[in-house]
């Protein structure tokens, strides 16, 4: 293992990594907009499921932080902040959450199910594990175009960890040496399915060997780590070192979805080190560090509120799409559309 | 000099390989001297180095991968050892191949070579036609070239179609079909051929079951009575215009398919010219499939466990005598 940090440390001692402010805006900002969002769910204004990255924010903000143009992205549930460092506009996620025509999907998909694939950002399909080979093929195909200095990154929770798709695609990566980077975030829960259902090796990071990673861990509560572990090996990937696999540790702090109550995660999970609120951690370091003293912290949170409000009540003003205008037609190709009497 | 099918689809792949940059090959044993569990890539690998290319046994990555890379420009054929083996990759194919332009806007070009359809002796696991199962999603094109010309300008029809394309390319055909040259004119994907005219009963089939049904077609031509065979070629999209013209003219439909009988192709084309052309019929459409049970491995239980020229040539005339 290339660096393995201590599970549960304190907050970190060292200087802040340099994008700490950054990150953490994005983690606040997620935090916030999610919040709305959660909200407008109980409300009923959303239809279907709204699914939320709290207390995973440090670890998905550093996946799409270190990313440049020309970089793959392939998020998946939990990465609102990844997706916002990478550059995905609120707007794109008001939008498809509340059925906006104008959206990335146009209603024809909608929550963590949208994506940009021209932006770099894939829409993960729901079976776990199936964007680890498409992100594979986005950086073959690059390297066959003779691109230089991309990267892909795509992230996994360790219920994912445990499909054949998965396994598929972090060999097929391997082998084809591609730079990779996977994240994988354990949050301690699959849905309700706790860990000891889910594997039984010792630490999923064990796996970067089999495969011929490099692996790394980090605290998932502890921005700085996630920064650190997540930076070092977006670098070693794009330095054309092998695959990276970094296992980050969390507790989800929200339901599977909005509609969960959560109600089986135990009140011993709930006191380990793991189940912090990395948002409240990286709020106290910058209050210790003097980053920010609290009226700059209050006025961040008022700026990031009146965006969060902008995008929802513009998405809200949007059509609706409408099934009799739809285009009813899942092939590109018009000539070869199958005309069904 | 003549070409084979098998000969055919190596060709299409070698002219592709050579006129078009974004193309590569991605399959298990394709690549190195073997050249394919069927040598359909023999030499290109040395012809064409860094483009054809082995993977590991991972049916469902390298689907995935393939799917990559076409969303980032090139047009990967995807090489399945089996038909068989591409259920481990259904997952991408109907779920993320078949979906990612009606969801996102982008194309998703792939083409997944199916080497489909019975031989003897090759079982359950290694004789399937999976035509009719991959056209019950949407976003995906499939093709079922019954002829050594269909072979060679599918293959590259299929490749520069900008969506998903299953190109079901029948192993038995493979060195059982010759042709004395490539071919120099093409019909389109899309379209479906009349390929022996007929007055008395349209059969409409694809595929291996094209040349069975041609078989029967010539058996009744002796005793006076024309058969029309109609090769669909494409099954999806699939060419009703001229499956009803063929029963304008006949009056009577039989549909033969390789396939399990549930569902699938035959079930298809009847249903389609029950709500379209009623009025054509002058008897009730019959169909005939494989039988409902896994492929059986001895040649005596496979030959009657598929179509072949006996049991249809025994329907046609239960059909032709209504």
């Amino acid at each position: 293992m290339l660096q393995t940090a201590e599970r549960g440390a304190s907050t970190s001692k060292k200087a802040p990594h340099e994008k700490y402010l950054e990150a953490f805006r994005i983690m606040l900002q997620t935090r916030i907009f999610e919040e709305k969002l959660a909200s407008l769910y109980r409300g009923g204004l959303i239809t279907g499921g709204v699914y939320i990255g709290r207390g995973q924010e440090a670890v998905s903000v550093s996946c799409g932080i270190f990313l440049q143009k020309g970089d793959v992205f392939a998020p998946l549930i939990r990465d609102q902040a990844g997706r916002s460092a990478f550059g995905e506009p609120l707007l794109d996620v008001a939008r498809t959450y509340l059925g906006s025509r104008l959206g990335p999907m146009r209603g024809r998909d909608g929550n963590i199910h949208r994506g940009c694939p021209k932006t770099g950002q894939l829409a993960m399909i729901s079976h776990l594990g199936a964007m680890i080979p498409v992100v594979v093929g986005k950086l073959l195909a690059k390297r066959m175009k003779g691109e230089k200095g991309f990267i892909g990154l795509t992230t996994i929770g360790e219920g994912g960890m445990q499909t054949g798709a998965t396994h598929e695609g972090m060999n097929i990566a391997a082998v084809e040496h591609v730079p990779l980077v996977l994240v994988a975030t354990n949050n301690h829960y699959a849905y309700s399915t706790p860990n000891d259902r889910q594997f039984a090796c010792a630490d999923l990071v064990d796996r970067a060997k089999g495969y011929g990673y490099e692996g790394s861990s980090a605290d998932g509560t502890d921005l700085t780590q996630c920064l650190d572990t997540i930076g070092a090996a977006v670098k070693r990937a794009r330095a054309g070192r092998p695959p990276q696999l970094v296992v980050a540790s969390t507790l989800r702090l929200a339901g599977h979805g909005e509609h969960d109550d959560a109600s089986y995660v135990t009140d011993d999970i709930r006191r380990e080190p793991f189940a912090q609120d990395s948002l409240q951690r990286a709020e106290q370091l910058i209050l210790e560090q003097e980053l920010l003293d609290r009226e700059g912290l209050q006025q961040m949170r008022a700026e990031i509120a009146a965006e969060v409000d902008e995008a929802v009540a513009t998405a809200q003003q949007e059509d609706a799409p409408v099934g009799s205008e739809e285009d009813w037609c899942a092939v590109s190709t018009r000539e070869l559309v199958d005309q069904i009497p | 000099m003549s070409v084979t099918y098998l000969e055919a689809i190596r060709e299409a792949q070698t002219y592709l390989l050579r006129e078009d940059k974004r193309v590569f090959i991605y399959g298990q044993d394709i690549a190195g001297k073997f050249g394919g569990a069927f040598k359909a890539t023999k030499g290109l690998a040395e012809q064409f180095p860094g483009r054809v290319l082995n993977t590991p046994i991972s049916e469902d990555a390298m689907v995935g991968t393939a799917i990559g890379a076409a969303m980032e420009g090139m047009r990967p054929i995807v090489e399945m050892q089996f038909a068989d083996f591409s259920s481990i990759a259904l997952n991408q194919i109907l779920n993320n191949a078949g979906t990612q332009y009606w969801r996102t806007q982008v194309p998703c070009p792939i083409t997944v070579r199916l080497p489909s359809g019975g031989t003897k002796g090759s079982g359950p696991f290694h004789s399937q036609s999976m035509e009719g199962l991959y056209s019950h999603y949407p976003g995906l094109v499939v093709v079922t070239p019954a002829t050594v010309e269909d072979a060679y300008t599918m293959l590259i029809d299929a490749v520069a179609i900008d969506d998903p394309v299953i190109y079901c390319e029948h192993k038995y055909l493979y060195y059982h079909l010759k042709a004395d040259a490539l071919p120099t004119e093409k019909l389109p994907i899309g379209k479906a051929r009349v390929v022996r005219p007929g007055r008395d009963l349209s059969i409409v089939t694809n595929s291996a079951m094209v040349h069975e049904a041609l078989a029967v077609a010539q058996q009744f031509s002796a005793d006076g009575i024309e058969i029309e065979v109609v090769d669909l070629r494409s099954v999806k999209p699939l060419d009703t215009g001229t499956v009803l013209a063929s029963v304008a003219r006949t009056g009577r439909l039989l549909c033969v398919g390789e396939a399990f009988p549930w569902g699938g192709v035959t079930a298809e084309v009847i249903a389609r010219v029950a709500s379209e052309g009623f009025h054509l019929l002058d008897a009730a459409p019959a169909r005939i499939n494989a039988k409902d049970t896994p492929i059986p491995y001895h040649p005596n239980l496979w030959s009657e466990h598929r179509p072949n020229a006996k049991t249809i040539a025994a329907k046609a005339r239960q059909v032709l005598a209504e």
